[in-house]
């Protein structure tokens, strides 16, 4: 066969050529000529409408599954002075009522069940006549049954984070990466990414990428933004943030 | 790449040739510290996975005149050209200026094995398979939440039980310190070993007994002439055992004038 790098023929290039040459007016005259018809106009621009459609709108919301917490659970009811009787001098250590430190510095997270018991201790007598605070008495409280939330800002299991650092040392606020989760009524549909099993609130909600609050995204990117920003470049190693 | 060198901390380790027993407590501390994986035959040593591996020597001599010693070896968390860092391809390990732990991002690592063979040490093993935890046997229950576990295909080495230093750190949160005192943070291999052959500290910190061991006339590193400045020193007053950690030419080596031991 012969060597098509030593053939003086650059056949694939001058059919470039004499294509392009099409496209503009010639010499005699005859005008511009569209490269495709109108109906293949049509298709063409129908075809990256549905795309685009597919891509932007569809893919997004396929892309997450669609989960409800097991019981509800009202942060705004319990936080008000009125009902829940929680005590503290500031918003953050009325959390730390349930979501306490441990005396070792580690965080406890999500309550267990014997935190809700200090309260809710008598699965005949409830606190209120609702239907949700039944449920949660029959179902968890009766049986002594720990609750299987679903944990909404769970980082990927390769992450180390420390709340101890952020809200003691760092004087960083919840609401700095909780955003108003604290002042919910009725607990938000929780979603994973199908492929990674990561959660919504870890990747953000917005497929362009756009961040309008620090609390929107929490990846990697986030976190060392705000390290950047607060002089606390040693914390951008890997292993800071790594295990 | 300058520029952070002499800011915080330098963890490194002693360990006392001469106070090993090479019982291997620390290969098995350290095993279960850090979820390292089984296989289901473990006999082809070649393949499976340690952090902490225990190498015998001998001086080659016949009986009565032998002597045995162990060198306990985990990753030397070298300082200076890291070799497995300059040629990581994917940045998946770094040498981190402020605690000089040599850090590895299972997540990062593409598998290449390029650092395996840059580690001039061994201390470098490959997942060639899933980790294995047989079932039913509760091995999966004492798996530690604080090192994740590593998949099939990447790199994996010590890393001084990182975790323990961001545990040690949190502790000290509660308390509202941020210096470390001495022995808040030490690696699993120091805290088993039942001889206390092995010290662990902030070399950069003059009250730790570590910057003061490694002054000593007996501590020496292994391939110390590569340049690459590793942070786990070596006791031995023995001159075959010292001589053993580094290649030298005749008449090179400098033997330390016999003491009376005992
Ligand atoms: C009465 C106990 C209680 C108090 C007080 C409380 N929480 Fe919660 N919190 C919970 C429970 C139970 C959950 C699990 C259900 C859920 O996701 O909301 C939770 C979940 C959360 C989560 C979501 C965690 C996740 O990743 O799924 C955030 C964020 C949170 N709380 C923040 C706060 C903040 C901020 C405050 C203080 C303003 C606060 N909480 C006060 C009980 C409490
Ligand atoms: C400090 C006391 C206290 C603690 C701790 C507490 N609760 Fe409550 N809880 C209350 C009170 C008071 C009400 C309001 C009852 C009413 O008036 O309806 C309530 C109401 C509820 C309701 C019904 C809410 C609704 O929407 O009507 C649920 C469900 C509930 N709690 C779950 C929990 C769980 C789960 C925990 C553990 C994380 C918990 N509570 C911890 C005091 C507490
Ligand atoms: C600097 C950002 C930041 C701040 C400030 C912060 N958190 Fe978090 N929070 C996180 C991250 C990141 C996670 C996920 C941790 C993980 O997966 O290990 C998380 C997880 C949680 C969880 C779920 C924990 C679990 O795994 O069970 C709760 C509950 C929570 N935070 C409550 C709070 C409360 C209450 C405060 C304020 C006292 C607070 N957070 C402050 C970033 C933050
Ligand atoms: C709103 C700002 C902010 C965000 C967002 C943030 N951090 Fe931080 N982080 C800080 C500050 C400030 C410190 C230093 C605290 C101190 O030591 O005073 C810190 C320190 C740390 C430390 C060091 C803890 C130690 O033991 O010294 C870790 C680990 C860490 N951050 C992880 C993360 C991770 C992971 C994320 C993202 C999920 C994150 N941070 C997001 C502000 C932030
Ligand atoms: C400031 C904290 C922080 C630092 C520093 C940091 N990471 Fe991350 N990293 C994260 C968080 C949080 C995630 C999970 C969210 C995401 O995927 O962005 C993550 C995710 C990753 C992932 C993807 C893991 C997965 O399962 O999806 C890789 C790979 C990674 N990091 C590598 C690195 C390497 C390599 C370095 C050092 C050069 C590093 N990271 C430094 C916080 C950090």
């Amino acid at each position: 066969m012969e060597n098509p790098a030593t053939s003086p023929k650059k056949s694939s290039k001058g059919g470039w050529i004499s294509f392009l040459k099409g496209l503009l007016p010639t010499e005699n005259g005859s005008a511009f000529v569209p490269p495709f018809s109108l109906i293949g106009w049509i298709f063409l621009l129908a075809g990256f409408f549905g795309a685009f459609t597919f891509g932007w709108v569809v893919y997004p919301v396929a892309l997450y599954s669609r989960q409800p917490q097991p019981i509800s659970f009202n942060h705004a009811l319990h936080l008000d002075p009125d009902v829940g009787g929680i005590e503290g001098d500031t918003e953050t250590e009325k959390c730390l009522y349930c979501h306490e430190f441990r005396d070792d510095g580690t965080f406890s997270g999500i309550p267990k069940l014997a935190k809700c018991t200090e309260c809710h201790d008598d699965p005949e007598s409830p606190l209120g006549e609702t239907q949700q605070e039944k449920e949660f008495m029959e179902k968890y409280v009766a049986g002594q049954k720990e609750i299987p939330w679903l944990i909404y800002y769970r980082q990927p299991d390769c992450v180390y984070f420390s709340h101890i650092a952020h809200v003691k040392m760092g004087k960083i606020e919840c609401q700095t990466c909780h955003g108003d989760h604290s002042k919910t009524e009725k607990l938000p549909i929780y979603r994973a990414n199908l492929l990674t099993g990561y959660s919504i609130n870890i990747w953000g909600k917005n497929i362009a990428g756009y961040k309008t609050n620090t609390w929107d995204r929490m990846k990697m990117d986030d976190c060392a933004e705000c390290h950047t920003k607060k002089g606390h470049e040693e914390n951008n190693a890997c292993f800071v943030c790594h295990k | 790449m300058e520029k952070g060198h002499g800011h915080g901390n330098s963890y490194g380790m002693v360990i006392d040739l001469d106070k090993c027993t090479g019982c291997g407590t620390c290969m098995v501390a350290c095993a279960a510290e850090n979820n390292l994986a089984v296989r289901p035959d473990e006999s082809d040593k070649q393949r499976s996975i340690t952090w902490m591996r225990l190498y015998k020597v001998t001086n080659g001599k016949e009986f009565p005149h032998t002597e045995v010693c162990y060198f306990p070896r985990p990753c030397m968390q070298c300082d200076h050209h890291t070799p497995c860092v300059s040629v990581c391809p994917a940045t998946a390990t770094k040498m981190d200026y402020h605690t000089g732990i040599v850090s590895q991002i299972y997540t990062r690592c593409i598998g290449c094995r390029y650092c395996i063979a840059a580690c001039p040490y061994h201390a470098r093993t490959f997942n060639w398979w899933d980790a294995y935890f047989p079932k039913g046997k509760g091995l999966e229950r004492y798996l530690s939440p604080e090192v994740s576990p590593r998949m099939r295909g990447v790199v994996e080495k010590c890393t001084f039980c990182h975790h323990r230093l961001m545990r040690a750190k949190n502790n000290a949160y509660a308390e509202e310190r941020r210096e470390l005192e001495e022995g808040e943070y030490i690696t699993a291999c120091t805290e088993a070993c039942p001889a206390q052959a092995i010290t662990f500290g902030d070399l950069k910190n003059p009250e730790h007994k570590v910057s003061e061991l490694v002054k000593s006339r007996y501590a020496f590193r292994l391939l110390e002439k590569l340049g690459t400045e590793p942070k786990v020193y070596y006791l031995s007053t023995k001159d075959w055992v010292r001589r053993m950690a580094d290649n030298y030419l005749p008449g090179e080596f400098k033997p330390i004038a016999k003491v009376k031991l005992g």
